[in-house]
C-alpha cells in the first residue's frame, strides 16, 4: 500500500471518507453498501482506488459519481465472490449422503443459490442434482446483486487452466462420472453443457436490500455473507429463514457460523463440519 | 500499549509460531492474530492444535465474526483472508494476494487500520516477502514492528523482505519475542 503520489492515510479520514463513499452509491444508485464488512470493503475499495489511477476513496467517490462505467467497475470489485467449481468437496459430498436422500422425497424442488457470483457453485450444484436423478424436478434461482455478474455466469463459460483443480475438486466430493464429459474446451475457456442451465434461472437479487421471493427447499449461501456487518449479516438470515421451507436445508460456507445469525435455534445441524442446517421451527 | 499481536509466518512457521506462543503467559489481556501459509486441500487439519499445544493460550481456526477474546490466539483458515475488525474477526474469499491466502500483507494492513498505534506486528521465517508491505503499515500507524532476526531463521527470506522497507523494525532473537510482546502487551 505505500505508494508516493497517495497523500498520507490518516485512520479518522479514511473511515470518514469511505462512510460517504457508501452513502453517495446508495443515494445516487440504491446499491447499499453501508451495511459490509469495513474490513473486506476498505480493502477492495483501495484496490479499486489504485486500478482507476486515483490517490483518495473521494476522488473514487467523485469518479463513480459522474461516469456509471466507473460504478459498474467498483460493483464488480465489491461483489466478486471468487470461488471455485465444488470448493470445500466435503460439502457437496456430504449434501449428497445426508440431504439427497431427503429431497427425493419432494415431487418438485425448488432451490437458491443465493450470491451465485460467476456461477462455479451453481454449475456444481446442477452436476450433483444431475447425477443424483433429481435435477429434471429442480429449479435453480441463481442470484447475484451485479447484474453483469449474473450475465457472465449466464455464458458457463471458465478459463481451461482450472479445470485440473475443478476436476481434483469434483472427484472429492464424489462426482460419480468423468468430470470433462460435463464440458467441451474453446481455445482459452471451457463452456459446460447448455443442458446443465435447463432449469437454472439467473436473475439480479439484492440479499442487502431486496426482499424474499419465493419458497425454497435449499438454500445456499457461502461466502456472502462473511462481506456483510453483523446488522446486515442478521437481516439476511431473517431473509434466509423467511425464504426457506419447513425441513428446507441451508449451506453456509466453511468458516460461517449460524451462532450468530440469530436464528440457531430455529435449525438442526444436519453436518456440522460443512456448515449445513435444517430448518425445524 | 499494545492491544493486539499479529503474527505472520511461512515456511519454518508451524515451530516458529509454536515458540512464540509457548512464551505468552494466559493472563495476557491481548488477542493473537497468525496468518501462516498453508495448504488449502488437505482436508481437516490439525495445525491449530499443533500450534496451541503447550501454550497456554487457546488456539482456534477462525470463524467469520469470532469476536477476539484475551488470551485466545486465532488461526487463518486454510483458502481465506483473514481481516480484522476492532474486536473482532471478518473473513474473506478475495483472489490470491502474493499467491498467498491467508495473506499476512492483508491481515497486517486491517491491523494497521482496526486498531493503529495499538497494534503489534510479528514477522517470522518464511520464504517470500508476504508481510513486509503489512509491518510497514503497521509502523506507519505508530504501531509496534517486530522482525525475527534473519539469520536465526528456517528462511531468511521473508524478515529480510520485511526490513529491506527500510523501517525501523525491532529485530529479535526467536526466543526473546514473547518475552518482549509481554513487555508491551502487558
Amino acid at each position: 500500500m505505500a505508494d508516493e503520489r497517495r497523500p498520507v492515510r490518516r485512520r479518522d479520514v479514511e473511515a470518514v471518507e469511505l462512510d460517504l463513499l457508501a452513502e453517495g452509491i446508495h443515494e445516487a444508485y440504491g446499491f447499499d453498501f453501508r451495511q459490509y464488512s469495513r474490513p473486506s470493503f476498505q480493502r477492495r475499495v483501495w484496490r479499486r482506488v489504485d486500478a482507476e489511477g486515483l490517490h483518495t476513496i473521494t476522488g473514487l467517490l467523485e469518479r463513480v459519481l459522474h461516469d456509471p462505467d466507473a460504478l459498474q467497475r467498483l460493483l464488480t470489485e465489491l461483489s466478486i465472490n471468487v470461488s471455485a467449481m465444488f470448493r470445500d468437496p466435503g460439502f457437496f459430498r456430504v449434501f449428497r449422503e445426508k440431504v439427497v436422500p431427503q429431497l427425493r422425497t419432494y415431487p418438485f424442488l425448488r432451490v437458491w443459490n443465493a450470491g451465485c457470483a460467476t456461477g462455479e457453485e451453481t454449475l456444481s450444484v446442477a452436476i450433483l442434482l444431475k447425477e443424483t436423478g433429481l435435477y429434471d424436478r429442480t429449479r435453480i434461482y441463481a442470484t447475484d446483486m451485479n447484474e453483469a455478474t449474473v450475465n457472465q455466469a449466464r455464458t458457463r463459460a471458465y478459463p481451461i487452466a482450472k479445470m485440473r483443480e475443478y476436476t481434483a475438486n469434483y472427484i472429492a466430493a464424489g462426482g460419480t462420472r468423468s468430470f470433462s464429459e460435463y464440458y467441451v474446451a474453446d481455445g482459452e475457456r471451457v463452456v459446460f453443457q447448455p443442458s446443465l442451465a435447463d432449469n437454472i434461472v439467473f436473475a439480479q437479487h439484492n440479499l442487502a436490500t431486496d426482499r424474499s421471493f419465493n419458497e425454497f427447499h435449499v438454500i445456499m449461501c457461502r461466502n456472502v455473507m462473511i462481506y456483510f456487518n453483523r446488522d446486515l449479516h442478521e437481516r439476511v438470515h431473517a431473509l434466509l429463514y423467511d425464504s426457506l421451507a419447513h425441513f428446507g436445508v441451508l449451506g453456509l460456507g466453511a468458516r460461517e457460523s449460524i451462532d450468530f445469525s440469530g436464528h440457531s435455534a430455529a435449525y438442526e445441524t444436519v453436518d456440522e463440519d460443512e456448515r449445513l442446517y435444517r430448518k425445524i421451527a | 500499549m499494545g492491544s493486539i499481536i499479529a503474527v505472520g509466518a511461512s515456511w519454518g512457521g508451524i515451530h516458529a509460531v509454536g515458540v512464540v506462543l509457548r512464551g505468552l503467559p494466559a493472563d495476557l489481556p491481548v488477542p493473537v492474530v497468525i496468518a501462516q501459509h498453508r495448504r488449502e486441500d488437505g482436508g481437516p487439519s490439525r495445525m491449530a492444535e499443533t500450534l496451541g499445544r503447550r501454550s497456554a493460550f487457546a488456539v482456534v481456526e477462525a470463524s467469520d465474526k469470532d469476536v477476539l477474546e484475551p488470551g485466545r490466539a486465532y488461526l487463518a483458515p486454510p483458502g481465506y483472508h483473514l481481516l480484522v475488525e476492532r474486536g473482532s474477526v471478518s473473513l474473506s474469499t478475495d483472489d490470491y494476494v502474493r499467491f498467498s491466502r491467508p495473506s499476512i500483507d492483508v491481515l497486517f494492513e486491517s491491523v494497521a487500520s482496526a486498531y493503529g498505534e495499538d497494534a503489534v506486528g510479528v514477522i517470522l521465517t518464511g520464504a517470500s516477502d508476504d508481510g513486509a508491505e503489512g509491518l510497514a503499515s503497521i509502523h506507519h500507524v505508530g504501531g509496534v514492528t517486530i522482525v525475527q532476526e534473519p539469520s536465526s531463521a528456517e528462511r531468511r527470506t521473508m524478515p529480510d523482505a520485511a526490513l529491506a522497507t527500510g523501517k525501523d523494525h525491532r529485530v529479535l532473537q526467536l526466543d526473546e519475542i514473547a518475552p518482549f510482546l509481554v513487555k508491551v502487551c502487558a
